[in-house]
């Protein structure tokens, strides 16, 4: 169990705001060193409410009514704020969804890139300097010199992500939280930003939280995943197996609606009603998740 | 900005300082009431009158007179005011200083005390104090200058008699100055005892002035920053470890700022406006208290040197006012 | 003269009850909720009874002098002499009769002023909105020279060229201020003009004229009833400066900005002169701003739901 680097266990949470509407129902998942785990689910169905408790930023109307979320044994959600802030941004980083709004519009990309490398490493602006260099050339950035002295806007959605890319890495943190980084940009773009999270994440042995609502982006990048509908787990494993096997009548209904590479002429079906009352029959009397190996 | 940009701006602004004159020469021009009736002594003479008009050129026709009206003003000739009977340009010139330097320092008070109270609110902002500061300032945005500047009179004149209740300068501790700029000119040449009295003299029309425009400024920086402050740049920004203090001065106030000058831009030709009423209630010897003489006496030559004065300075505050919006915008460069 | 304006919160309550009945039964109580417009409208409805009935209710009258009652103390002070509640200025006359009097000036210069730029902005720009094409670019070409133009220079100006007096001061406001309601007017009508309903009239083959004035007017009505009465505000300003600095009515016409010029002058002798109406001068703009923040709450369908 040693290699065990994120344990989250029977995490409940409510929202205030809805009168006490759960969004997350008993939630485990684990995450091992240099694992990459893709999070999937329709909007509301959690996963995004599950990263945000994992970088302590969990809006006000949220409130985690049971549950912990042990990252290197210790849980996150007890712990004194000032230790979670020393683990956040440099133990857990984030790559996230949109780099438009993610890159202070007004700030140079030096200044934003080698932030948490002064803040936190106690680095001089020249080593900075020497260390975004090395990064952004890591990322593929062809210019490092003239990015880095370019304002957001300068640079094209696919570079903006690069950068956000080079920044969630900088710390050498051991878990980034990937929260759909490929929604936003081009489809030409998102086959080279997957590959590039994949390239740095081997290299850097760092494992990955990969949120998304796309399968087929599970299948490219992630070992294991863990799908998620209405706040509850339906079905969890190694990729291979619940993309070969799926269990759950609902991933067999998602692997239909997605396009099939191996077969065009079929796919895209639509989920089928009976699927979702189902589904919503099995969250009324809580149904166990099916667990793959 | 280009050079291109610049000169078409500044073409604009000439364009537009010309409609200002010719709006005023005309309006001027069908004024009910013949100045001249004011000026002659009960017993002149018709031959008396037509001198008169033939001094101040109006017995020609419109054009013409615009002709020569503008023609003298380009060359510095503003005219003789006909109820001080002086040099208009001298005047002014004379005036001018004293408006510029309270207008400038009611600027300054406002933008340090906007940004002050708008930085303070959004440190502020989860803690109750922020809703007490959104209704307190709701408040003050309805107080115009006018009010401010009359309970001020009663704050500071009467119940506190801490300030000088009107005028620029104590008459008898005057040594005299080099130029009309007197809070400048004391403050370089160390008179410290005239600059405490310039000073004190000035605190109450600064204060009438800049806190209609302060309330301003916080009102839409606050908004700004409260914009900014739910961006994913500050939430990153968070995650690598800044302080709340550093959060809001070096990530969310680069960019509210930009809205906010354009903002203060056209607030500050609105204060520019608010020095006639003001100066007036404190006695205070700028162009804005003159401008008021010169409408009760009908001084028509010392109105139209006033308002292109005052047109001047309007279109001076846009062109600046465009300028540092391009200066603290990186997008807008062309 | 301000007929369009006095009628056209009128014809929001009427439009909506052809279509939405619950809408209109819900008005009356919709205004009786917000705070604001009973507190501030109860104040406003104050100052237009001491306008009407100024004679009534005046104790004194405004502009008897009696220099041996000059510069008595209001209620509770050393020289306080019944029945000079506020006490007199320093030519005797009773402040509190010269405050209700000059309520007239005020909310005269206030209905009139804004009430004609209402008039005139909201026509122009409801045919700009509506209309389009050449008749929109020249008035909206004719707003952006105006308001390019500074108001105080405008006013200085206009109170040159007009002369002193209470006609100055509203034809001043008038033109200087109508281009407020102009521009958000004709935006608004050009927002409601692309509304589905809008083009369900237009479908039904009613006359243009008929669908501005039946379907979209009502609905740009609480935009206007707003503006219309933080114009009102405005303009006791403006008349109360202009009153200050003598280029309003005659000075014998009690007005709030001629009672505070006197105590500025007095304001060592007697700082009531100067208080009470410098008080009633900012409760009046203060109501009228909270007014019409609070009909704008309240006949806005979209925020009453």
């Amino acid at each position: 169990m040693s290699d065990l680097l994120l344990d989250i266990s029977g995490l409940s949470a409510i929202s205030l705001r809805e009168g006490g509407n759960p969004i997350l129902r008993d939630v485990s998942l684990s995450l091992k060193k240099g694992e990459v785990r893709g999070l999937v689910g329709e909007s509301g169905a959690g996963k995004s409410t599950i990263a945000k408790a994992l970088l302590g930023i969990l809006p006000r109307t949220v409130k985690v009514t049971s549950g912990t979320m042990r990252f290197e044994g210790r849980d996150l959600l007890t712990m004194a704020p000032r230790d979670l802030s020393a683990i956040m941004g440099s133990d857990i980083a984030l790559i996230p969804q949109d780099p438009q709004t993610a890159l202070n519009p007004g700030r140079r990309i030096e200044a934003q890139l080698t932030d948490g490398l002064r803040l936190r490493r106690g680095m001089n602006a020249r080593d900075a300097h020497a260390r975004a260099l090395q990064l952004l050339s890591e990322v593929h950035i062809r210019d490092p010199e003239r990015v880095l002295k370019a304002y957001p806007h300068e640079l094209s959605g696919g570079m903006r992500q690069r950068v956000m890319i080079a920044a969630a890495f900088s710390l050498e943190p051991k878990l980034v939280v990937a929260d759909e980084p490929t929604t936003a940009l081009d489809v030409t773009v998102q086959k080279q930003i997957l590959r590039l999270i994949r390239g740095m994440q081997e290299a850097h042995g760092t494992a990955v939280i990969f949120v998304t609502h796309d399968l087929g982006v599970v299948a490219k990048i992630c070992d294991s995943v863990t799908l998620l509908y209405g706040g509850k787990v339906i079905e969890a494993g190694p990729t291979a197996d619940v993309l070969a096997d799926p269990r759950h009548v609902y991933t067999k209904a998602l692997i239909a609606a997605g396009p099939r590479y191996d077969r065009p002429d079929a796919g895209l079906e639509p989920v089928p009603q009976w699927v979702f009352d189902q589904l919503h029959q099995e969250i009324r009397t809580g149904a166990k998740e099916i667990l793959h190996g | 900005m280009t050079a291109y940009s610049f000169f078409h701006r500044v073409l604009m602004a000439a364009i537009t300082l010309f409609g200002v004159a010719v709006i005023v020469f005309v309006l001027l021009r069908v004024v009910p009431g013949d100045p001249i009736a004011m000026m002659i002594s009960p017993g002149a003479s018709e031959a008396d009158i037509a001198a008169l008009r033939a001094q101040y050129g109006l017995d020609q026709s419109l054009p013409v007179q615009f002709w020569i009206w503008l023609t003298s003003v380009l060359s510095g000739d503003f005219g003789t005011s006909i109820s001080l009977r002086r040099d208009v340009l001298e005047l002014l010139a004379e005036r001018l200083p004293a408006t510029l330097e309270l207008a400038a320092a009611a600027l300054v008070f406002a933008v340090v005390l906007g940004i002050v109270i708008a930085v303070t609110a959004t440190l502020l902002s989860r803690t109750k104090l922020s809703p007490l500061v959104d209704t307190l300032n709701g408040l003050f945005l309805a107080v115009p200058d006018f009010v401010w500047a009359l309970a001020l009179v009663l704050i500071f004149g009467v119940l506190l008699p801490v300030f000088p209740l009107s005028g620029r300068i104590n008459p008898d501790s005057q040594e005299g100055f080099a130029t009309q700029f007197y809070l400048l000119e004391s403050l370089l040449t160390l008179r410290f005892r005239d600059l405490a009295d310039i000073s004190l003299h000035m605190i109450m029309p600064v204060l009438a002035l800049g806190l209609p425009l302060a309330s301003i400024i916080t009102k839409v920086l606050k908004e700004a920053l409260a914009e900014a402050m739910v961006q994913d740049y500050i939430l990153l920004a968070r995650l690598k470890g800044m302080s709340r203090l550093r959060l809001v001065l070096q990530e969310a106030l680069r960019n509210a700022i930009g809205p906010t000058i354009a903002l203060t831009g056209v607030q500050f030709t609105f204060l520019i406006g608010g020095t006639v009423i003001v100066e007036r209630i404190f006695a205070y010897p700028g162009i804005g208290n003159m401008a008021i003489d010169a409408v009760i006496n009908r001084d028509l030559p010392l109105i139209q040197g006033l308002v292109l004065v005052f047109g001047a300075l309007f279109i001076l505050v846009n062109l600046a006012t465009d300028a540092l919006v391009v200066a603290f915008n990186p997008r807008m460069e062309a | 003269m301000s007929g369009l304006v006095s009628e056209a919160p009128k014809e929001a309550a009427m439009q909506p009850a052809a279509e939405k009945p619950a809408a209109h039964r819900s008005l009356g109580r919709a205004l009786l909720a917000e705070p604001k417009v009973v507190i501030a409208g109860g104040f406003v409805l104050l100052l237009v009874i001491l306008a009407l009935f100024a004679p009534y209710i005046a104790p004194k009258d405004p502009l008897e002098q009696d220099l041996m009652l000059g510069t008595l103390s209001p209620v509770g002070g050393s020289t306080y002499e019944p029945g000079y509640y506020l006490g007199t200025d320093d030519l005797g006359r009773d402040v509190l009769s010269r405050l209700i009097y000059g309520t007239r000036i005020a909310l005269t210069v206030a209905f009139v002023a804004a009430g004609l730029a209402a008039l005139i902005g909201t026509v122009l720009g409801l045919v700009a909105g509506w209309y389009g094409g050449w008749i929109d670019t020249v008035i909206s070409r004719l707003v952006e020279i105006w308001m390019a133009f500074p108001p105080v220079l405008l006013s200085i100006l206009l109170v040159a060229v007009f002369g002193s007096g209470v006609h100055s001061v509203i034809a001043a406001i008038v033109i200087i201020d109508w281009t407020r309601f102009c521009r958000v007017i004709r935006a608004e009508t050009m927002a409601q003009a692309r509304l589905d309903y809008v083009t369900a009239a237009r479908t039904m083959g009613y006359p243009r004229l008929r669908i501005l004035i039946r379907e979209i007017l009502p609905n740009v009505a609480p935009v206007l009833v707003a503006l219309l009465s933080l114009e009102m505000g405005i303009a006791v300003i403006v008349e109360a400066i202009l009153s200050f600095v003598g280029l309003s009515v005659s000075s014998d016409t009690p007005t709030w900005g001629g009672m505070i010029a006197q105590g500025r002058q007095i304001i060592y002798q007697g700082w009531w002169v100067l208080t009470f109406p410098l008080a009633t001068l900012f409760a009046t703009v203060l109501a009228f701003n909270l007014l019409g923040d609070g009909l704008r709450r309240a006949l806005d369908p979209v925020l009453r739901r």
